[in-house]
Formats: C-alpha cells, sequence, structure tokens
C-alpha cells in the first residue's frame, strides 16, 4: 500500500509535532512519501490530507507547485544536468547533450530499464564548479563526457554511495521531548521570559 | 590591486575537513558568543548589530539590526526564518556556510532569537541540498545534546526550538513572504507588501524576521568581537567582509571572502589570489556583477569597489554576491536568453505581467537563437519588457507583487543597449528577416514610413 508505512506514519507525526499548525509540515512530509515510493502516490496524498486535517486537494495543490515533488515515477537516479549561465559558458548544453546520447533518452525522459531519469535544470548553487550535476540531489562537479560515462557505469554498478530517488537527507532532526522548548503558538500572545525580564529589568517597555 | 588582509569572519573554519562537527566548532570559539550574549540585554545585541551595519547578504542588502527593529511592540509570539533557499543563477555561498559551517549558522540564529525576543526558528534550507540538510540535521541534534538549543539555554531562561525545514525546489521561495507561504504548506507565492511586511505580519500573520544564512552567519563574530570591530573593516556603507563566487570564463572560478566595499572587480577577478584573470588572458567581453537579476558591467567599470552604494548608482547590484564573468568568445543572444529562461521558468504564475511576460520574452530570444527571428523582435522585446517594468529602469519599476518579474527585464535592457548587433545578425540570417510580416505599429520604422509616403 503506497500510503505511508506505520513506521513513516510515525515519522510524519513526529514532523508535524515540530510546527505551531500541522499544515506547515506538508513539504516535509511530500518528500517522505517521496522518499518510500520513489514518487508521490495518490493515495498518499489522501493519507497526508488526513494526518494534517486539509483535504487531498491542498495537498495536491502544494506538491504539484515544486519541481521536486514527482506526481510520476522517475527512475532510481534522478540526474540533473544544469544548463543556466554559468554552467552554458563552460559546456553545460554539451554535457546535456552527451547525457542524451549516453542515456538514449531526451531530457525529461526515463531510461527504458527504469534506472536513470534525465532532468535539465536551472542552476544548482555550484557555478563555480561549472558545468555541473546532481544525481539524486548529490552533487558532481565540473563534468565532462568520460567522467559522465564513468558516473552512470558507477551508478548501474552500485559502486557510488547514492540512495534511491526520494531518499534527501539521511539525517534526520530528532528533538529529544526534555530538551523541547515547545511550538509558539500564534494562538497564544505569551512574551517569551527573557524578554519579560529583561523589560523588568529596565524598569520599563522596550 | 588592493588585497587586503582583513580577517575571515563567517569563512575561518572553511579549511578544517571536520569543519562541520560540534567538536570542531567548540575547539575553535564555537558558542562562546552565545555564552556572552546571554549575559547581555537583548537590545543591546542589537545595538551592537546596528552599530556593526550588517547589510543582509540575500540580495536587497536591508542592514539588519534595522530590520530587526521592525517588530511591532507587545505583538507575540515573533518568529525567526532563516533563508537557506540560495538559487539565484550564480550564487553559490550559503551552501558552503550550511555544510561546512551549520554551528555558525545556528549560533547566529539563536542569538538573533535571544535579541529579537523570537520564541521559535525555522531553517528553511532549499530542497535540492541534501548534503547541507544533512549537515544541518546533525548539527541541530548534537546541539539539543550538548543545551545549546531547546529548553533553558545553558542554563538560563532563554528557551527557543530550531527546526530544520527544507524546500522542495522553487526559486521564488527566495523572496520572503513566498518562503512563508511555502513554510506554511502553501504554493510558494509571495504575498502582497503592505501589509504583509513579515516583521509585522509574518507566519501565521506573527512578527517575523527573515535573515538570510550569510547575514546570520555573522553574528556570532559580531557579538564576540563588538559591532565597532565588524565596523571598522570594509568601506563607507559597505561594513565587514562578504562573500563572493566568481564563476564562467576565469582561470579560478571559486568563492572569497573579501573584504567589503573596499575590493574592486578588479581584483576579484585579476588578482592571482583571487580569480587570476580571464581563461586564456582573453578580452573580457561583460559581467554580471549581482546575480541573474543584475544588469551587467564591462571593462570600464572594474574599478569600481564592490560596494553597494557605488554599485548601485553605477546603475546595478551586488545582489546576491554572484559574479559571472564572459569573455569575448561569449555569444551574448545566448547569454541573454540564458537567463531569461531562469525567470521564465521560475515564475509563480500569480501577477500576468510576469507569468506572460518572462515566457514570451524567453519565446521571442529562443525563435531568434534558432533563426526564426523577425526585425520587429527587437522592439518587440522592449515593448513586453516595458509592460512587465515601465520605463525599463534602474532600479526597475514593478507592475507585479515581486521583483521575480523585473528581473528578467535587466539582461535584456543590457544586452540589447550594448550588443544589438548580435541580435540584428542572428535575424539577418533568418528567413523572415525580408519577409514582410504584419509590423507593430511602433516597430518598423521603415514600413510606416512607407505607408505615410504612399498617402501623401
Amino acid at each position: 500500500m503506497p500510503r505511508l508505512s506505520t513506521a513513516n506514519e510515525a515519522i510524519a507525526r513526529e514532523i508535524i509535532g515540530r510546527y505551531p499548525r500541522p499544515k506547515s509540515a506538508l513539504i516535509p512530509l511530500l518528500h517522505l512519501a517521496q522518499e518510500q515510493d520513489g514518487y508521490v502516490t495518490e493515495d498518499a496524498i489522501e493519507h497526508l490530507a488526513q494526518l494534517i486535517g486539509c483535504t487531498a486537494a491542498e495537498v495536491l495543490g502544494t506538491c504539484s507547485f515544486y519541481e521536486m515533488l514527482k506526481l510520476e515515477e522517475v527512475g532510481r537516479y534522478v540526474v540533473n544536468v544544469c544548463t543556466d549561465i554559468s554552467c552554458m559558458l563552460l559546456g553545460g548544453d554539451q554535457l546535456l547533450h552527451h547525457a542524451e546520447q549516453k542515456l538514449g533518452v531526451h531530457a525529461g525522459q526515463t531510461t527504458t530499464d527504469g534506472q536513470f531519469t534525465l532532468e535539465e535544470v536551472t542552476c544548482i548553487a555550484a557555478c563555480t564548479e561549472a558545468p555541473c550535476l546532481q544525481v539524486n540531489y548529490r552533487y558532481e562537479y565540473r563534468v565532462g563526457g568520460e567522467q559522465f560515462d564513468q558516473l552512470v557505469e558507477d551508478l548501474t554498478a552500485g559502486r557510488r554511495d547514492v540512495p534511491p530517488h526520494g531518499t534527501l537527507a539521511r539525517v534526520r532532526q530528532h528533538i529529544p521531548k526534555d530538551r523541547a522548548a515547545g511550538n509558539a503558538d500564534p494562538a497564544e500572545s505569551v512574551e517569551p521570559p527573557w524578554m519579560a525580564a529583561a523589560e523588568v529589568s529596565d524598569g520599563g517597555g522596550v | 590591486m588592493t588585497v587586503t588582509n582583513a580577517p575571515s569572519i563567517i569563512t575561518s573554519r572553511f579549511d578544517f575537513d571536520d569543519s562541520h562537527t560540534l567538536a570542531r566548532y567548540e575547539a575553535t570559539g564555537g558558542y562562546q558568543a552565545l555564552r556572552k550574549a546571554l549575559a547581555m540585554k537583548p537590545q543591546q545585541i542589537v545595538d551592537e548589530v546596528k552599530t556593526a551595519s550588517l547589510l543582509g547578504r540575500g540580495g536587497a542588502g536591508f542592514p539588519a539590526g534595522v530590520k530587526w527593529g521592525f517588530c511591532p511592540p507587545g505583538v507575540w509570539p515573533r518568529y525567526l526564518v532563516v533563508n537557506g533557499d540560495e538559487s539565484e543563477p550564480g550564487t553559490y555561498k550559503d551552501r558552503l556556510l550550511l555544510e561546512r559551517d551549520p554551528h555558525q549558522l545556528i549560533e547566529g540564529a539563536l542569538i538573533t532569537c535571544f535579541a529579537v525576543g523570537c520564541a521559535q526558528a525555522f531553517l528553511y534550507v532549499r530542497g535540492e541540498m541534501a548534503l547541507a540538510q544533512e549537515r544541518i540535521a546533525q548539527a541541530l541534534n548534537d546541539a539539543y545534546a550538548a543545551g545549546y538549543v531547546g529548553k533553558n539555554i545553558l542554563g538560563t531562561d532563554f528557551s527557543v526550538d530550531v527546526v530544520l525545514h527544507w524546500g522542495a525546489g522553487a526559486y521564488i521561495v527566495g523572496e520572503e513572504t513566498a518562503l512563508i507561504e511555502s513554510l506554511e504548506g502553501n504554493r510558494g507565492m509571495p504575498r502582497l507588501k503592505p501589509p504583509f511586511f513579515p516583521a509585522a505580519k509574518g507566519l501565521h500573520l506573527q512578527p517575523t524576521i527573515v535573515n538570510n544564512v550569510e547575514t546570520l552567519s555573522n553574528i556570532p563574530w559580531i557579538v564576540e568581537k563588538g559591532g565597532n570591530a565588524f565596523a571598522d573593516l570594509g568601506a563607507e556603507s559597505s561594513k565587514g567582509t562578504r562573500m563572493f563566487a566568481v564563476s564562467g570564463h576565469v582561470k579560478r572560478p571559486g568563492v572569497f571572502e573579501v573584504e567589503y566595499g573596499v575590493t574592486t572587480f578588479r581584483d576579484i577577478i585579476y588578482a592571482p589570489v583571487y580569480s587570476g584573470g580571464v581563461r586564456g588572458d582573453r578580452e573580457l567581453k561583460a559581467y554580471i556583477p549581482g546575480g541573474a537579476s543584475a544588469p551587467w558591467f564591462y571593462a570600464e567599470h572594474l574599478d569600481l569597489p564592490l560596494e553597494k552604494a557605488t554599485v548601485d548608482k553605477a546603475g546595478s547590484m551586488l545582489g546576491s554576491g554572484a559574479i559571472v564573468v564572459m569573455d569575448e568568445t561569449t555569444d551574448m543572444v545566448r547569454a541573454c536568453h540564458r537567463v531569461v529562461r531562469f525567470f521564465a521558468a521560475e515564475s509563480c504564475g500569480k501577477c500576468t505581467p510576469c507569468r506572460e511576460g518572462t515566457t514570451w520574452l524567453e519565446r521571442i530570444l529562443k525563435r531568434i537563437i534558432d533563426g526564426y527571428g523577425r526585425p520587429s523582435d527587437l522592439e518587440l522585446l522592449l515593448d513586453v519588457s516595458d509592460n512587465i517594468s515601465p520605463g525599463i529602469a534602474w532600479p526597475p519599476k514593478q507592475t507585479t507583487i515581486c521583483p521575480l518579474g523585473p528581473s528578467a527585464v535587466s539582461p535584456i535592457a543590457s544586452a540589447l543597449q550594448r550588443f544589438q548587433a548580435e541580435f540584428e545578425a542572428y535575424i539577418a540570417k533568418s528567413p523572415l528577416a525580408r519577409r514582410s510580416t504584419i509590423p507593430l505599429a511602433s516597430a518598423a520604422p521603415e514600413a510606416a514610413a512607407v505607408a505615410a509616403g504612399g498617402a501623401s
């Protein structure tokens, strides 16, 4: 079932608990759903709507806005080749062309074996390392044709430490219960104690 | 050339392989500024940051200390949102700070929360930065365990949770009100200002301070060394140091922390310790001085210092500290198209002039490059630009809620002003160049002259 698994639902509830309003957790939860299934399934959208207390349409509305959230299956490895200005100046277009030849697909397509989805992207914040690309959002710098071929071979043979598409960060934030300060609820107009104390010692308002 | 020996403020740990760990951070003076801050009054910290004249490093360059003061008194809770959604083409610095010195940012955020009275902080990291998210998550987990974050920090009555949040791919979310929408779980579309100035009505309509990663990374140093020490560095309107990413056709592309306002474009592009000159010692054709939104600069601007007021006055901006160098071999029509394509792709679609305008600018440029340009296209590019940003002036006027649409106009104005011949050369080769097309009234003076001549 592509709803969130019991284990992932527990993670989802912990994430929701870190926000004053549950809907704030939506993007992290969509990533979690994508981590589980490789993309965001319809069932997952229904489930997330229940978890945060909104409609499935609202979840889809948010989901469809963001490039990283996929509503259809993609390859195990999503290869994002940058062709924006800094990369273009140093051969980004040639790299993309090479990638299309090597993988036998156009940008936006997935190889028939389901291993690779190739995407043309615009700026991934590694401009001084152009031309660059990402595999499942992990960087490869100054990539030439040979390096690209090597990368594809390594990924196919499982020689690279790249988790399958959907898994973003492999370290999760965890706030221990006894260390948590708690959410700042917008409905409760409470002045933080250290601010109140400073005012008192000043003998008046700020 | 003036290569100053200003200290590294925010990149001082970058040489250590383990710069991202708590152990290294503590061993190099980390969290001492937080201890010092907690012994001060919140207002004293705000005053130090005001003395430092720390300008926001995200793009707009607004003084951080002044921004902090905009929260309406007596309205609680206040939130801090850290903007780590770096994605302006050419920009590459916040990711380095997130990956290599996450504790410095966390400490800066904590001190800011203490100074402003923010009861909760959200660290919004760009979705595409997997390693940065891992480093921040680990750093937060370690900082919680060590008592630096959470309840009763270092045994005081200061308590704040710092929550790691991450995006999912949308440049527009770097705009502060769009970032807040995204943080509320919505599509990342900007809000109208006024009334939605974040400091007054931000996250959940509460007072919210939105600061850039690089801005906050400076805070521990300022608290430790004092605002005056920071203000001693740099120039009149631009204090301290600043990170600049130099990319494109240079010998040594890189990210450099330099003294703000003193170092010049010539220094950072040509000095051996920085980018070492244009590749192959070719001629410099143009460079983008401050990210894709900035009007282009040329050789005659090389001796301008990297200083906000000077660059603003010269007709561009330092923006997000991104310098993209183009040598004499660069096809300026393609360069222009590539920058405009970015804004067309990233328009959120909320305002019509931006949604439709950037899309059409991109299509027209594409057809020129593809060999199907029309003689009227140059006039048409300016006409569409004028509808997005009336007058095509600098700083740009807006018909839109946020500056994204007008940002697409800068590269067109720059390229057409300086390199119109390159556009015309493309169009001359087009099969449509000599075919009679339906001219825009204002676009085809020849046709208009013929019509007028025929009528008399």
